[in-house]
């Protein structure tokens, strides 16, 4: 039976701001609205340009349930187009990246398409003559979504026709990516390495929303960070220098304090991020020759101003998170409505030395792959609030640290840090994404 | 060191992971031992290509430390795990600059509640003698599917 499919009202009653139902997290059919109504209404990351250089170079992606494929066409412009063939739905590519030469070719019949996705030949094409094949959506080829933009080499895709322009849904949040892509002394980033992938039996929005979780850190991570912070206390005077390796965990150990005054911001749409006047990657040392390098390529001044922005976690709903400072892209794919698929991209910065890419690829296996100790912290409550949730000793999750009766949804504003107010934040996108044109959409149906 | 005692050690080194001796297993591992789980295809670089684990010492002590900790909740309950291994194969007998190379396939079990998990490949042991004992100075675990999208590996493989 639906009880959501069609009922805008029955969703928007799952957010109540200090509260979310456990629906959101546990109902199959609240995943399934997710899936053909909030991915398709957002702008959806699905890869980065750098992973096309060359003419034919593809990547594979999926938005929602929905399979894409990007791909490099002769004329120098990236297409996304819907990864299925207009003959019998086989999928084109199923690599997660490649180069197909000239044309993709379809395995099953060998129908053939140019990398911008239009038909380029069928085997014995005489059979279809006078059958009005011209006329059919198939003799287009692969079908093109219209809504893509690239942004500083970010590839983003929005799947419905209708909907909010890329600069109106991520406004002012695009200046993290910003600073990201200017750390690099050419302002450009690259991907060059594989990502690391982490598989979670849990629901994408609990890990989501841990991006911007500052309370749980001090506690959650005692085991990894904490055990890391002693040891070293014990070791530390075989040593001449703090190791990579120890700047890089101690600070999850920071007490709430930090985390109050380093503050939190909002975004409409959904976005938001921790870290705005403190981070945990604020006091990495020096890496030998960069500062210069930025001065040269960009000034002192605006050098100085890159290099400050010391954020932390960035959110761009529904579900990547970006960490500037240290260059890393999370994307939570969510697969089921307690499967989702982690791949942590590391970001090269074009120009700058080696140390920095080192720094970003050991972040990114101390604390993102499924041999971090730091991961195995948080998968493990992820986990146990995916069991827990289907207690009916209570219905709903508590966002309500910090507040407040009226709290305006469609704002910009900087918070204490150690308040819920992103998740919440993020609810009231999810609820307007979620709903937006259902109306619609079922009177159209009727 | 003969034939023998080479093959011998790689069988020792995993009896201790799996009777969970981490303190013995820790002791086995050179001053500057590294522990390398690449997550690329024939990696060479262990710095600047992506790997699942690069560890010291010191690194390999707070895993141990972390596993025994009162507040280690994704240990409660604890893991286990199991080494099945082929008979190792010696490729160096120290000719390369006195350090003796082994290659060793394996199936490795982690288990935790009632949860298993199989993983498989070729682990690569490089050795060196220290005052008449031998120290890892890198273990190396190559799994056959580096690239799949594990869930936690929680002990030592
Ligand atoms: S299904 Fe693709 S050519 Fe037939
Ligand atoms: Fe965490």
């Amino acid at each position: 039976m639906d009880r959501y499919r069609g009922n805008s009202q029955a969703i928007a009653d799952l957010v109540k701001g200090h509260a979310v139902h456990r629906d959101v997290y546990v109902d199959r059919e609240i995943f399934e609205l997710e899936m053909e109504q909030l991915f398709p209404n957002c702008w959806v990351y699905i890869g980065h340009e750098s992973q096309l250089k060359n003419t034919g170079d593809f990547i594979t992606s999926k938005i929602g349930n929905q399979p894409v494929l990007a791909s490099r066409h002769r004329d120098g412009q990236v297409y996304v187009l819907h990864n299925r063939c207009p003959h019998k739905g086989v999928k084109i590519a199923s690599e997660p990246c490649g180069n197909t030469g000239k044309f993709f070719r379809c395995p099953y019949h060998a129908w053939s398409f140019k990398t911008d996705g239009s038909l380029l030949a069928i085997p014995l094409k005489k059979g279809y003559e006078g059958t009005g094949f011209d006329t059919d959506q198939a003799a287009r080829g692969l079908t093109r979504i219209e809504n893509v933009k690239i942004y500083r080499g970010l590839i983003f895709v929005r799947l419905a026709q209708e909907g909010l322009s890329f600069e109106e849904f991520f406004g002012d949040a695009l200046s993290t990516i910003d600073n990201m892509a200017d750390r690099s002394p050419e302002g450009e980033l690259e991907v060059i390495s594989q990502p690391i992938r982490y598989m979670h039996t849990c629901n994408w929005k609990m890990l989501v929303e841990n991006q911007t979780d500052t309370c749980h850190p001090m506690v959650a991570h005692e085991s990894s960070a904490g055990t890391a912070v002693n040891v070293w206390e014990r070791e530390k005077d075989n040593f001449s220098e703090t190791p990579m390796a120890v700047q890089l965990y101690a600070p999850f150990m920071s007490p709430y304090e930090f985390y109050e005054g380093a503050g939190i911001r909002v975004w409409p749409n959904g976005h938001g991020h921790t870290g705005v006047s403190g981070s945990i990657h604020q006091d990495y040392e020096d890496v030998d020759g960069y500062q210069a390098m930025m001065t040269e390529a960009y000034g002192k001044e605006r050098a100085a101003e890159i290099l400050g922005d010391i954020r932390h976690n960035t959110i761009y709903f529904p579900n990547i998170m970006v960490k500037g400072p240290v260059g890393i892209l999370r994307n939570f794919i969510p697969l089921g409505v307690d499967k989702t698929l982690v791949e942590s991209w590391v970001f090269r910065l074009k120009g700058a030395p080696d140390k920095l890419y080192e720094r970003a690829l050991m972040y990114n296996r101390f604390i993102n792959a499924p041999t971090s100790i730091v991961g195995h912290d948080d998968l493990e409550m992820y986990e146990r609030a995916q069991e827990g949730l289907h207690s009916n000793g209570n219905e709903w999750v508590n966002l309500r640290r910090l507040w407040e009766d009226d709290e305006p949804e469609e704002t910009t504003e900087v918070v204490n840090g150690t308040s819920e107010r992103q998740m919440r934040n993020q609810f009231y996108a999810w609820r307007k994404f979620m709903v937006q044109n259902m109306d619609q959409a079922v009177e159209a149906a009727e | 060191m003969n034939r023998d005692d080479l093959i011998d050690f790689v069988y020792d080194e995993a009896a201790t992971i799996d009777q969970m001796r981490w303190d013995d297993w820790l002791a086995l591992f050179h001053k500057d031992g590294r522990y390398w789980m690449p997550l690329e295809w024939q990696q060479e670089d262990p710095i600047l290509q992506p790997s699942l684990m690069y560890e010291d010492r010191l690194l390999l002590t707070v895993r141990v430390e972390r596993l025994a900790g009162e507040r280690t909740f994704s240990q409660k309950p604890k893991s286990r795990c199991h080494h099945l291994m082929e008979r190792p194969r010696i490729l160096s007998m120290g000719e390369d600059g006195g350090v003796h190379k082994l290659r060793t396939s394996f199936i490795y079990t982690e288990t935790r509640g009632d949860l298993l998990e199989r993983y498989s490949g070729w682990v690569s042991h490089e050795l060196v003698e220290v005052d008449g004992t031998l120290q890892i100075k890198l273990k190396r675990i190559n799994l056959i599917n580096f690239d799949a999208p594990f869930s936690n590996i929680q002990l030592f493989i």
